[in-house]
């Protein structure tokens, strides 16, 4: 019964997220075009697949890991558990939180592979490259970097330096690697970052961080507990044209041996399936 | 392999098997956390196998969903407008999609109303639940009109090839002049509101919308110019949002 509801209330919620932008797109279809939509009955059960899959997402994220993730971000960063206590010591150093950080870096790892935005992006990305970008590897770039940032992030929580200063170097480090960074990849790393934060992420993300300021002395969580979001957005950035530069590199070095070597051939899709199958559909 | 992919009635089970493949590792992290690092076990068992059910099922279909309906959709239209070359159309396009699908985000809704709490304790605005609503309102509209102009800039930089990384950067130069002046209890609400602004519904259409466009636009390259739409929607609220804070609450 209490799921049922909870169903009802998703079906609501995620309906008002999706109504203003089928709407818009409709009408621009019919009022500015004044053009039928082409193929409207595959379109429409796609929108209503995709309606039904966000709303079952949301609902199942609610019933299983969310609130596991929650509780483990407070157990985690509880004095009890940490250092047998019921309060933290004042003089507690930074490398005691060392199960916070691997959480973290873990949890924003796996988060980031089961993100449906990225999924959706590492596709698009493999198509328009021809197959150039593979959506696995860099799906596995964007999660590095998401882990990395999130375990910075807590780090910085937990020292309690100033988010401004971290946030400008990852930006100088960033404006830097532009510069030598395969143009081809630049929009795609700068878009990589945004996207993670989506669905799974944030709610696991957030959690993590306003426990932690809670539980952490000197430390205020509306002022130190927001600001994790933006560490899982901008490190992605770096992997991710780190990436492409390590690519770059080692195919320069073996494009002299591969020369007579057939192409490989290209895989698409989600990373699975071939481009025939784009057109063999029902 | 091949033979089996193309079979009708096996396709859905490959879809469900990678929905499942995709959140292996994250139900690893949890279980291993809990049961070897806490050791504790699960509160609710039933009901997270349940819920793990559900997620499955609901990846694969949203997954199959985008790419029968607002995938080609907003594809065609943005071909369709760009063939119109009405750019004036584009425009108002662009700024409606931007601000229609953050306006409902939930997770915004559900970061401006934290964001409320934060300043009225921190006693930034006036005490009291009307002052709060009334906060978090203006604080979701100000995200939202900053998703809809960075489409909108995004639109003319894909139409006239301006370079993706001069607006990035700018933004980022924007973002760390703007900091020393911003009062310390929005940098926080406000750096975060650029990620939670891009949310799972409004990222495929974005890249759709970019892509789209640079495809059908000679002289773009969809991989050079595509994509960074997002990028930018989330660079903007982070500016707009500190902004509206030295606006209101002034320079301290």
């Amino acid at each position: 019964m209490e799921i049922l509801l909870e169903l009802l209330s998703a079906l609501a919620g995620t309906f008002m997220d999706l109504v203003p932008i089928v709407a818009a797109m409709v009408g621009f279809q019919l009022l500015v075009l004044r053009q039928p939509i082409a193929n409207w009955r595959r379109m429409a059960i796609g929108i209503l697949y995709t309606y039904i899959g966000l709303v079952l997402f949301i609902v199942g994220l609610e019933k299983s890991l969310l609130p596991v993730g929650e509780a483990m971000a407070r157990q985690l960063s509880d004095p009890l558990f940490l250092f047998n206590a019921a309060q933290a010591p004042p003089d507690a150093l930074w490398s005691s939180y060392g199960w916070v950080y691997l959480f973290a870096a873990l949890i924003g790892f796996s988060a980031t592979l089961a993100e449906p935005a990225l999924l959706a992006v590492a596709t698009k990305a493999c198509d328009v490259s021809q197959g150039a970008i593979k959506p696995f590897p860099l799906r596995m770039a964007v999660a590095t970097g998401v882990a990395i940032g999130i375990a910075l992030g807590a780090f910085r929580i937990v020292t309690g330096i100033p988010i401004a200063y971290c946030i400008v170097t990852g930006y100088v480090v960033v404006i830097i690697q532009t510069c030598y960074a395969p143009r081809m990849i630049v929009a795609l790393a700068y878009d990589s970052g945004s996207v993670t934060t989506s669905t799974v992420t944030v709610p696991l993300v957030a959690a993590l961080g306003l426990g932690l300021a809670a539980t952490i002395p000197g430390r205020n969580p509306a002022l130190d507990g927001l600001g994790l979001i933006v560490f899982a957005t901008l490190f992605p950035v770096m992997t991710v044209m780190g990436y492409a530069q390590l690519v770059e590199c080692l195919s320069m070095r073996t494009v002299a041996r591969r020369r007579n070597a057939p192409p490989l051939p290209k895989r698409c899709g989600l990373g699975r399936k071939t481009k025939t199958d784009e057109h063999g559909g029902r | 392999m091949q033979s089996l992919y193309r079979s009708p009635l096996l396709r859905p089970f490959f879809w469900v098997r990678d929905s499942a493949r995709d959140l292996l590792p994250i139900v690893v992290v949890v279980a291993g956390f809990q049961l070897l690092v806490l050791q504790k076990p699960f509160p609710d068992l039933g009901g997270m196998l349940g819920g793990i059910f559900m997620l499955i099922l609901g990846l694969t279909l949203f997954s199959r969903g985008l790419e029968m309906g607002l995938f080609p959709l907003g594809g065609a239209l943005a071909h369709a407008l760009a063939r119109k070359g009405n750019l004036l159309w584009l425009s108002v396009f662009a700024f409606a999609m931007g601000f229609s699908t953050t306006v409902a985000e939930p997770a915004l809704v559900a970061m401006a109303g934290k964001a409320a709490e934060v300043a009225s304790t921190a006693r930034l605005i006036e005490p009291g639940e009307s002052a709060q609503a009334a906060y978090a309102l203006h604080l979701r509209y100000v995200v939202a009109v900053s998703v809809g102009i960075a489409l909108l800039f995004g639109v003319l930089r894909i139409i006239r090839g301006w370079p993706v990384h001069h607006w990035i950067l700018g933004g980022y130069c924007t973002v760390a002049l703007l900091t020393p002046f911003a009062p310390s209890e929005i940098i926080g609400v406000a750096y975060d509101s650029g990620g939670v602004a891009t949310s799972t519904v409004t990222v495929p259409l974005t890249v759709v919308l970019g892509v789209g466009l640079a495809s059908c636009i000679r002289g773009r390259n969809p991989m050079v110019d595509g994509f960074g739409l997002v990028a930018f929607a989330s660079l903007t609220p982070i500016v707009f949002v500190m902004g509206y804070g030295v606006f209101l609450f002034g320079n301290r």
